[in-house]
């Protein structure tokens, strides 16, 4: 299982901005790359990474093999109302990751 | 006796000849990981994929900051920020950031979707590139519309350069 970090504030005022740092500890190998003996080392990479905001999705981002290893992605969202932010990842090979973080907005 | 003293005329292989024989190996050995290497991405192909994207829409400049550093000593982690100029709002908003790199084996980096919840149109990651090249960000926007930024990047060390393992 991948090591996350996730950095949501913990408190909110109602409509603010607020940025969303994620990191997820993955090799994130491209396909490109061989061996010393020729062999292609085959691709496994994140493909897809989705946050949503108490079930509503909130951003959406298609990952590609030119992400670096471990994936850092920031974005921003409104803080509507306490709750949950839920994150995922999915990659190669099945791979699925899932990721909460709380955040109370008065 | 050691025979290796006796030279060519001995018979037996000398140092020096073993040593030849080991280093045609090592560069016949090396060979496939080189040739075999992807052709690398090129700007017609990051074109290509840009009119994919966009259809028959224009393709305008401004409205979108896309941030790297013009100097990179690693190509394998390159911090990239994309920023749009947009209210955010529900009758005008950006729908999607995507980015595109010139010389990498695939052109697409990220495609990122938002929308009005976002607040602000402004994504930040960490990218690969394999070669001093330009990087383009492009926001397509609620009405259909494409903005874009471009970016030359110098990279002194690329990825996909490491060694091998």
């Amino acid at each position: 299982m991948s090591r996350a970090l996730i950095n949501v504030p913990a408190k909110a005022k109602r409509g603010e901005v607020i940025a969303i740092k994620t990191l997820i500890s993955h090799k994130m190998e491209t396909g490109f790359r061989y061996t010393n003996m020729g062999v292609p080392i085959p691709r496994e990479i994140i493909t897809a990474f989705v946050a949503t905001y108490n079930g509503e999705e909130i951003f959406r981002a298609d990952l590609h093999p030119a992400i670096a290893a471990n994936p850092f992605i920031t974005f921003h969202t409104v803080a509507t109302e306490s709750g949950a932010i839920e994150f995922k990842w999915t990659g190669d090979n099945g791979y699925s990751a899932t990721e909460q973080a709380k955040i109370t907005v008065e | 006796m050691i025979p290796e003293h006796e030279g060519k005329g001995g018979g037996l292989a000398t140092r020096r000849d073993v040593l030849k024989v080991a280093g045609a190996l090592a560069v016949g050995g090396a060979m496939p990981a080189i040739t075999v290497r992807p052709a690398a991405a090129t700007p017609a192909a990051m074109q290509a994929a840009i009119a994919k994207l966009i259809g028959d829409a224009k393709l305008n400049v401004g409205r979108v900051k896309l941030e790297i550093p013009p100097l990179v000593e690693n190509g394998n982690t390159v911090p990239c920020a994309v920023a749009v100029d947009s209210p955010m709002t529900p009758t005008d908003h950006v729908k999607a950031i995507h980015v595109f790199n010139e010389k990498n084996p695939q052109p697409n980096v990220i495609s990122a979707r938002l929308g009005p919840r976002a607040g602000r149109a402004s994504i930040s990651t960490r990218i690969r590139l394999s070669d001093t090249q330009t990087v383009v960000a492009i926001a397509e926007m609620s009405d259909g519309s494409f903005w874009s930024d471009s970016v030359s990047v110098f990279i002194t060390l690329g990825a996909c350069l490491e060694d091998l393992i």
